[in-house]
């Protein structure tokens, strides 16, 4: 048999949306390209209704997510890890060619991203034994402070960190109970796109992130002024799109993370985990048995 | 009636026990120095199950050393890749749960629906939460500058054998500790079962050695000069012998001992599920529980009613074949725990307390106790005050709050209590009052990695599980924390 070069077979990078895999409803695409220009896929270019739906996504997931106990959710967020383990290869080819990294970088990027998996995924049932607790209020009363999720969260992912950026702006929004409305990096969205395909195959609920592709600022703002999101973290966003946001958010007083400059690569603190959490606190008399009591 | 249930064993084909198992040393299974062993009996059917090394003290010293050396390396490793390291263990406990479940049950005796539905889960998530901490542990509020305390000598007992194995490794492992640690004499195989889980999650040599034994191996540990740490779940006997083995010494020492805990039911409380929260209270794991309700504390006023309903609970359960998925109560754990069980219901009845027991056909072979029940209890009798380990629940009576918690409260111990009522205040003051580590409302035997355990009085001192767990090894915050 005479050789042949074998052509590949691309894939269509789709939307990540309620754990399907739709195309944009607007029927768009704009082209990505690697740091030298080259073609490398055809994005959905989302509309505002995708991210309306995506938002209806998140909040049906809401839930059951934020219901489920804080161990299942990190047993999720480990699973999450040991799937993005088996496509290191993958993922490390992805990231080198958006980012325009060596592989050996890239790998490192990815390396950094599964770990944070794993370390958010110990984070679920250990965040309320730290911003949580009793309170020695002056009275007969049993008083206690929780941590709850906040809701829907869209998050704006890092534009230039497309991959360790992206996971370490998604896994604590969803590590204490919270959905979210992920808007990838605009230049570099491949990455984000495929990790749909590791989400969707992680036990994660559908629904919990939802991923979209398209242009930041043209979701972003009707993002953030959705009456039915809760809070929005605003990494990807620049500084005058920023304050534009935290306009529109104020319409429902949204919890807000600004923008800042932040070392993805190293240990990320628990900012980000706390941003997008009420604390409720519950009181309930203690009664008395009367004088005396034991002597024991 | 009592329902006919046709037998519904669980395979035993799902495990292989080796004839022989040596100690695991440095990564390493070696025969004892002096070429000891013992075997290891099924307390179901009497039947040895395999032959295991009786450790000497050169042993100790060998597995001493070895995790002395270990230490350099493991308490210097980043706390994200110990992280990993204990939840590859996690995960692998998980997919052979039901081989060590059904091991667990034939080495202890215990029903096979408690290993599978209770131990298992909870020794997994007991190292998946404490992996999580690895890396989080200036965020645990003991100090900025969290450090490990070296090698942790660690003893545990025969009735949780492999959960009270993750109780100790877990945070152990997590702080940056390495450990020797001897399961009981009675219940040696599924620790030696987590060593060869410890070889498969790649855990590197000496972090986890494994010591079988006896007391006098126990002993040789907590008196070995190269361990820092010492955490004993046991009798509150041998846990006074430890605390004045360590004395003098700058060994941080955890102890988790026996306990007499009072189920405390008021007269509004929903009868049918206090029922079921006092017998899975005294009947859980056979008895055999530091932290079972072996005392139940009953408002006068419903006493009848309450004891009708228990007893007609008790006649229902299903005394047999552990590996039998329908049974409720299985094997004694040794000859010597039954004969220590049989003489102190004896001396309820002696004592002039009024004994009853379900009509219940015991198996001929192994060690078996029916569920039992002594009312007319006073608080000066033997089986109100003394542990007995086992299916026996000692009933009194109350009148008011305050006279349930001074009855409650008068005891040596204070590990567990229980409290059934309706009105959410009530029990928050009673609560509040009760000197026991643990107190269950409404429910009873609970446990989460989560949550912290560990008793008041002579139950002993310390925590184990959740963030307060970890104190136990981490060295002291301050920089004055070292011994004069």
């Amino acid at each position: 048999m005479s050789t042949v070069d074998r052509l590949s077979v691309l894939k269509t990078y789709k939307l990540f949306v309620g754990g399907k895999f739709p195309r944009s409803e607007s029927g768009r695409v704009y082209e990505v390209t690697d740091s030298k220009g080259n073609w490398l896929a055809n994005a959905p270019l989302s509309s505002r209704k995708d991210a309306r739906d995506a938002v209806v996504a998140a909040r049906k997931a809401f839930g059951a997510w934020s219901g489920a106990t804080a161990y299942n959710r990190g047993q999720i967020l480990y699973r999450v890890a040991e799937m993005l383990e088996g496509r290191r290869d993958q993922f490390t080819a992805e990231v080198a060619d958006a980012e325009g990294l060596s592989k050996a970088k890239a790998a490192a990027q990815v390396d950094a991203a599964i770990d944070r998996w794993v370390w958010y995924a110990g984070w679920t049932d250990k965040v309320a034994q730290i911003v949580g607790g009793a309170n020695p209020v002056a009275g007969p009363f049993f008083n206690v402070s929780s941590p709850e999720p906040t809701g829907v969260v869209a998050v704006l992912a890092p534009q230039e960190s497309s991959f360790l950026g992206l996971v370490s702006v998604i896994a604590p929004v969803i590590a204490t109970g919270n959905t979210a409305v992920v808007i990838a990096s605009e230049r570099a969205p491949l990455p984000a796109l495929s990790l749909g395909e590791v989400l969707a195959t992680s036990d994660l609920p559908g629904g919990v992130v939802n991923l979209l592709s398209g242009r930041t600022a043209e979701l972003a703002v009707p993002l953030a002024a959705h009456q039915d999101v809760n809070a929005v973290d605003l990494a990807g966003a620049d500084a005058e799109l920023a304050r534009e946001l935290e306009i529109g958010a104020a319409d429902n007083l949204k919890r807000v993370f600004r923008p800042r400059s932040v070392d993805f690569s190293a240990e990320p603190g628990t900012d980000r985990l706390t941003a997008f959490l009420e604390t409720k606190t519950v009181w309930h008399p203690t009664g008395s048995l009367g004088a005396g009591g034991s002597s024991y | 009636m009592a329902f006919e249930y046709a037998p519904a064993p669980e395979s035993r084909s799902v495990v292989e026990i080796a004839s022989s198992y040596g100690l695991f040393i440095d990564g390493e299974f070696r025969e004892a120095s002096d070429g000891k062993v013992f075997k290891s009996v099924s307390p179901s059917s009497e039947e040895v199950l395999s032959e295991v090394a009786q450790a000497s003290a050169e042993d100790v010293d060998a597995a001493v050393k070895a995790a002395r050396k270990a230490f350099e390396k493991w308490s210097t490793l980043p706390g994200s890749e110990r992280a990993k390291y204990l939840f590859r263990i996690a995960r692998i406990i998980q997919e052979r749960s039901r081989e060590l479940a059904v091991l667990e049950t034939l080495d202890n005796g215990k029903p096979i629906r408690e290993t599978r539905d209770a131990d298992l889960p909870l020794v997994a998530a007991h190292f998946f939460y404490y992996a999580g901490w690895a890396d989080k542990l200036s965020y645990a509020g003991f100090g900025p500058n969290p450090r490990p305390l070296g090698v942790a000598g660690q003893v545990i007992p025969w009735n949780f054998p492999l959960l009270m194995l993750a109780w100790k490794i877990a945070p152990a492992l997590a702080a940056g500790n390495t450990v020797v640690l001897k399961p009981a004499e009675t219940t040696p195989l599924s620790a030696l079962f987590f060593a060869d889980i410890c070889r498969q999650a790649g855990l590197p040599k000496g972090v986890v050695n494994i010591l079988t034994g006896d007391g006098s191996t126990g002993a040789a540990l907590v008196a070995h000069e190269g361990i820092d740490k010492v955490a004993f779940t046991g009798s509150t006997a041998v846990g006074k012998q430890i605390a004045r083995t360590v004395a003098g010494t700058d060994k941080k020492l955890t102890l988790e001992l026996g306990g007499k805990g009072a189920n405390i039911v008021f007269d509004d409380a929903p009868i049918d599920q206090a029922v079921e929260g006092i017998v899975n209270g005294i009947f859980f794991n056979q008895g055999q529980v530091c932290c079972a309700g072996s005392r139940l504390l009953v408002q006068e006023s419903i006493q009848d009613e309450l004891l009708d309903a228990l007893k007609r609970r008790m006649s229902t359960l299903r005394v047999g074949d552990p590996l039998d998925k329908n049974t409720d109560i299985g094997a004694i754990n040794s000859a010597e725990q039954l004969a220590r069980i049989t003489a102190l219901a004896d001396s309820g009845e002696a004592e002039g307390a009024e004994r009853w027991a379900p009509a219940c056909e015991l198996p001929s072979h192994g060690y078996w106790f029916a569920p039992t029940l002594f009312t007319g209890v006073t608080q000066a009798h033997r089986i109100a005050r003394e542990e007995i380990f086992g299916p026996v629940l000692s009933v009194l009576t109350f009148r008011t709050p305050a006279e349930a918690v001074a009855k409650a409260n008068n005891s040596q111990y204070g590990l567990s209590a229980g409290i059934w009522t309706e009105k959410g205040s009530r029990m928050l003051a009673v609560a509040d009052k009760l000197r026991a580590g643990v107190v269950w409302a409404n429910t009873f035997n609970k446990f989460d990695p989560t949550s912290p355990f560990g008793g008041y009085k002579e139950s002993g001192f310390g925590r184990e599980g959740g963030r307060h767990g970890l104190e136990a090894y981490l060295a002291p915050s301050s920089p004055e924390g070292e011994r004069k």
